[in-house]
């Protein structure tokens, strides 16, 4: 035990000496998570739209506005030939063209029916199919109103429609921001534990001091445990931190208790050291390091949950996202932040990370030798 | 139970795939001597150095350090000896003072221990003024003075020192050297490497490695009897020439 306050004493200073590192652990959480949150937004704004008017009537010009005023789109020309539109978007300045044909009014009153084109730039895939889908449901509803005008009492049968009204459980206004924020915490916590521990023994194999450690009767376990303490500690200062700028900057207080979090975290935290301890003891160099865990973290961030839905990955990636530990606290910071879920609902997730975390230790300790 | 020999090895071997960096050497270390490890680059001298401290495993032959073998209680051998490697290996960022706490403290010494030999230690090294300094900033000589005397700080029975005095000039080398003497007075069997010939005239036996293999085993004097050459130069250069193997 003497041994590691001998261990614990020094990691601290030299943590606290560097000041790059403490720059790394308290500015880069909080700017990141102002940043992060505003800027990943799901809501698709400023769509360009070229729009076609062949027909110049009043219905057209009122279509026009009605788009326009929905405030995800932006007008950026009206024209009455189709080349101008394409052009606009050959030169990437438009996503969508909307071409509204001649005789639009006239078909739209007397004959009941009428036809818009809309044809989409599909280089960047998310924004042209939300700009499509949005572009649909304003020409629906458009459409609905126009024919409620008209038609005062029904020549034909109106074909049933049925509406559908949605209730947003647990986030009433579908405020993104109320999953992104809880979720950027969990990734900037993955990202800083696992970094740090890989980093901070690569370090000292480099520059030689781990071999005057190995020469000394120090136990591999204290050694161990005196890299993962200073930076498990430092992990639930972060998450701190990053609940006090949630709460600051967006107003976010989880509807569950701060203990359910604080529980789940800790045993997380040791998981992913573990995981920077394991990288840390087959990687020579600090740039082999930082490769591997940047790959890590590639696959974590992207096959977390946090970005993609892992309900709709295909059944081999669902797989694949069952090795991922991202997955289970963001899954389990929305349970608590959203729904307020306790200690017992989240049992499972717990469970599954403490043995990630018995795993991944038990081989860092194993695959750490004193002697080669 | 005081053994004999501080060190003995016997067919010692060390082999990394094809290539075998150390070919069954074997030798003894009495206690409280000053035994002098020469040889060209990539001769394989920390290699075996490497072996006797527990940080390699031999891949065949026999050693025992400070009477404990080297296969079994590596880690009893570590209680017993300091060890100063080819890279400078205290941590710069950290202060003279903290450097010797740590390493005093995980060689198990009390508080009081350490507080006491920590204040003789930095007058011995005429450093009592540097004692909150960052190791960092210490010119390279003391660094080295100040990692010797952190190796020996645990009281070992037996130090090794791997090129020690590797870029460090000359007056500070003797000083280093002096350090050395007052070191094995005290009963310390000093083990070091060395590029430098004229510090083979220091120990009290010398080996001269070749090729992963020990080509000569003596006194200063009796290797230059041996070799009838006029100082440890001509020895050395007689040995080296035989080698085969390319630097590295």
């Amino acid at each position: 035990m003497r041994t590691l306050k001998f261990l614990l004493q020094k990691e601290f200073r030299q943590i606290f000496r560097d000041p790059a590192i403490l720059r790394l652990i308290f500015i880069m959480p909080v700017i990141q998570l102002i940043v992060l949150p505003l800027a990943a937004d799901y809501e698709m704004k400023n769509i360009n739209l070229a729009v076609t008017d062949h027909d110049h009537s009043a219905y057209s010009r009122e279509l026009v506005n009605k788009i326009k005023a929905s405030g995800y789109f932006k007008l950026v020309t009206y024209n009455e030939a189709y080349k101008q539109s394409l052009t606009a978007i050959e030169n990437d300045q438009a996503d969508l063209i909307l071409e509204i044909p001649v005789h639009f009014e006239k078909d739209l009153v007397k004959e009941d029916a009428a036809k818009v084109f809309v044809s989409i730039n599909a280089i960047n895939g998310t924004k042209a199919g939300l700009g499509g889908a949005y572009l649909q449901t304003i020409l629906r509803d458009y459409n609905q109103a126009v024919r409620e005008k008209w038609i005062q009492f029904p020549r034909i049968k109106l074909l049933p429609t049925i509406d559908i009204t949605y209730a947003n459980w647990f986030n009433p206004h579908m405020n993104y921001k109320y999953f992104m924020v809880p979720g950027i915490l969990v990734l900037l916590l993955t990202m800083i534990g696992a970094n740090l521990t890989a980093i901070n023994i690569v370090r000292e194999k480099e520059i030689g001091t781990i071999e005057q450690i190995n020469v000394t009767p120090i136990r591999k376990h204290h050694f161990i445990l005196g890299k993962l303490i200073p930076f498990w500690i430092l992990g639930l200062v972060i998450l701190t931190l990053g609940f006090g700028v949630a709460r600051i900057v967006y107003g976010i207080i989880p509807a569950g208790s701060f203990v359910t979090i604080y529980v789940f975290a800790a045993v997380y935290l040791l998981a992913v050291l573990g995981l920077g301890l394991l990288v840390s003891t087959y990687a020579a160099t600090q740039q082999q390091a930082m490769l591997v865990s940047f790959f890590i973290m590639m696959i974590f961030i992207l096959m977390g949950g946090l970005y993609t839905s892992i309900d709709s990955m295909p059944e081999w990636a669902k797989w694949i996202t069952r090795f991922n530990p991202v997955s289970y606290f963001i899954d389990v910071m929305r349970m608590v932040v959203l729904k307020g879920s306790g200690l017992t609902d989240i049992s499972r997730q717990l469970g599954i990370i403490a043995l990630f975390a018995v795993v991944l230790n038990t081989w860092a300790i194993l695959s750490y030798r004193k002697r080669s | 139970m005081q053994p004999d020999y501080a060190i003995t090895a016997k067919d010692l071997t060390k082999r990394f795939g094809d290539f075998t960096a150390v070919d069954k050497i074997s030798f003894e270390v009495s206690r409280g001597e000053i035994f002098g490890f020469l040889g060209a680059n990539g001769a394989g001298k920390t290699t075996a150095m490497r072996m006797l401290c527990g940080l390699s495993l031999p891949s065949a032959g026999t050693a025992t350090v400070a009477g404990f073998d080297v296969y079994r209680d590596n880690e009893r051998i570590k209680k017993r000896i300091g060890y100063m490697s080819q890279k400078f290996s205290l941590y710069e960022d950290l202060t003279v003072k903290e450097n010797i706490r740590f390493y005093g403290g995980i060689y198990g010494r009390s508080d009081l221990f350490i507080k006491e030999q920590t204040g003789y230690l930095l007058q011995h090294l005429r450093l009592e003024k540097e004692g909150n300094t960052l190791v960092r900033a210490l010119p390279l000589g003391w660094k080295q003075k100040l990692a010797f005397s952190v190796a020996i700080f645990h009281e070992p029975d037996i130090v090794f020192l791997d090129e020690p005095t590797g870029g460090v000039d000359p007056v500070t080398r003797r000083e280093f050297w002096n350090m050395i003497y007052e070191a094995s007075a005290k009963g310390i069997t000093v083990f070091v490497t060395t590029h430098y010939l004229d510090e083979a005239e220091y120990c009290n036996r010398v080996s001269i490695m070749v090729d992963g293999k020990i080509e000569a085993l003596d006194s200063p004097s009796a290797l230059k009897q041996q070799f009838s050459a006029a100082s440890m130069d001509g020895v050395f250069l007689q040995l080296a020439r035989k080698a085969k193997r390319t630097e590295g």
